[in-house]
């Protein structure tokens, strides 16, 4: 605890880099006047991705294998990239997919979609476009009508990001 | 509201199953940009589409901004009867689009 009046070694609500002009104009040409946890403050992290990823499994566990993620391994223009996600099921009344839920490690937000199946769908694949922040990997899981879940995931590397243009 | 495409086949064999597409165009704000300003752009974007089959749900999707533009979305059903296959989006505020098609199963 600090004593009153004392200062604080680190106040973190007021800037504690004080640059000079000429550091200034080097390190704007560096680029890095700001810390990367400001310039991304808005950035989901892996965790998130599992915080989001537990909302939908509760206490269950999802074992890997079953769903495959066809997305491309480079995307030039993280605005939209296709992706297909297919699940490894007969889809009868008795065996089907409930459920498809797509998470991102590395974008603003965890949640992608989540898409509700049934027997009526036929086949479980669905295909759409997302956007992505950065390279990161997309994982998807599946819930099985037998209350089992699955996972698969694919790495994406990204040279244009989304949600940066203004 | 906005321009949707859908591509449904017209006839299908019973227990055939056939992929349906559909896009709307939409910019799906993110809620993430500012605007020249600097004042945040309020999120806005369709977050929920149902496809139903003769009333009953096939299909349905809970979209997040993490979906691109125009939202794209492909999927699949059977073939039951012949009937209507409705579609139906949801934005964030609530307002809804509605397209149809039908389909002849023989």
């Amino acid at each position: 605890m600090l004593a009153r009046g004392e200062k604080p070694v680190f106040d973190l609500s007021k800037p504690t880099v004080r640059l000079t002009r000429r550091q200034f104009v080097a390190a704007t040409i560096l680029g890095v006047t700001l810390p990367p946890t400001l310039r991304h403050a808005a950035e989901a992290s892996p965790e998130d991705a599992a915080a989001a990823m537990k909302a939908i499994l509760g206490d269950a566990q999802a074992r890997v294998g079953k769903v495959t993620l066809d997305i491309p391994p480079i995307a030039e223009n993280g605005n939209s990239v296709p992706l297909t996600v297919s699940v490894d099921s007969p889809m009868t009344l008795a065996e089907h997919v409930r459920s498809i839920h797509i998470f991102s490690e590395e974008n603003p937000l965890p949640n992608v979609a989540h898409f509700t199946l049934g027997p009526r769908a036929g086949k479980a694949q669905v295909t759409t476009r997302i956007r992505l922040f950065k390279s990161q990997k997309i994982v998807a899981v599946a819930a099985l009508s037998d209350g089992s879940f699955w996972s698969g995931s694919a790495e994406v590397v990204i040279t244009l990001a989304a949600c940066i243009e203004e | 509201m906005a321009k949707a495409l859908i591509r449904v086949p017209t006839e299908a064999k019973k227990g055939e199953v056939f992929e349906i597409k559909t896009l709307i165009s939409h910019p799906m704000e993110t809620g993430q940009r500012r605007d020249e300003m600097g004042r945040p752009i309020p999120r806005d974007i369709i977050n929920r589409f149902v496809c139903t089959y003769n009333g009953e749900e096939v299909f349905r999707a809970d979209l997040f901004p993490a979906i691109a533009a125009n939202p794209f979305l492909a999927f699949f059903t059977v073939a039951t009867e012949s009937g209507e296959l409705v579609f139906r989006w949801t934005d964030d505020h609530g307002n809804t689009q509605t397209e149809t098609a039908r389909i002849t199963v023989v």
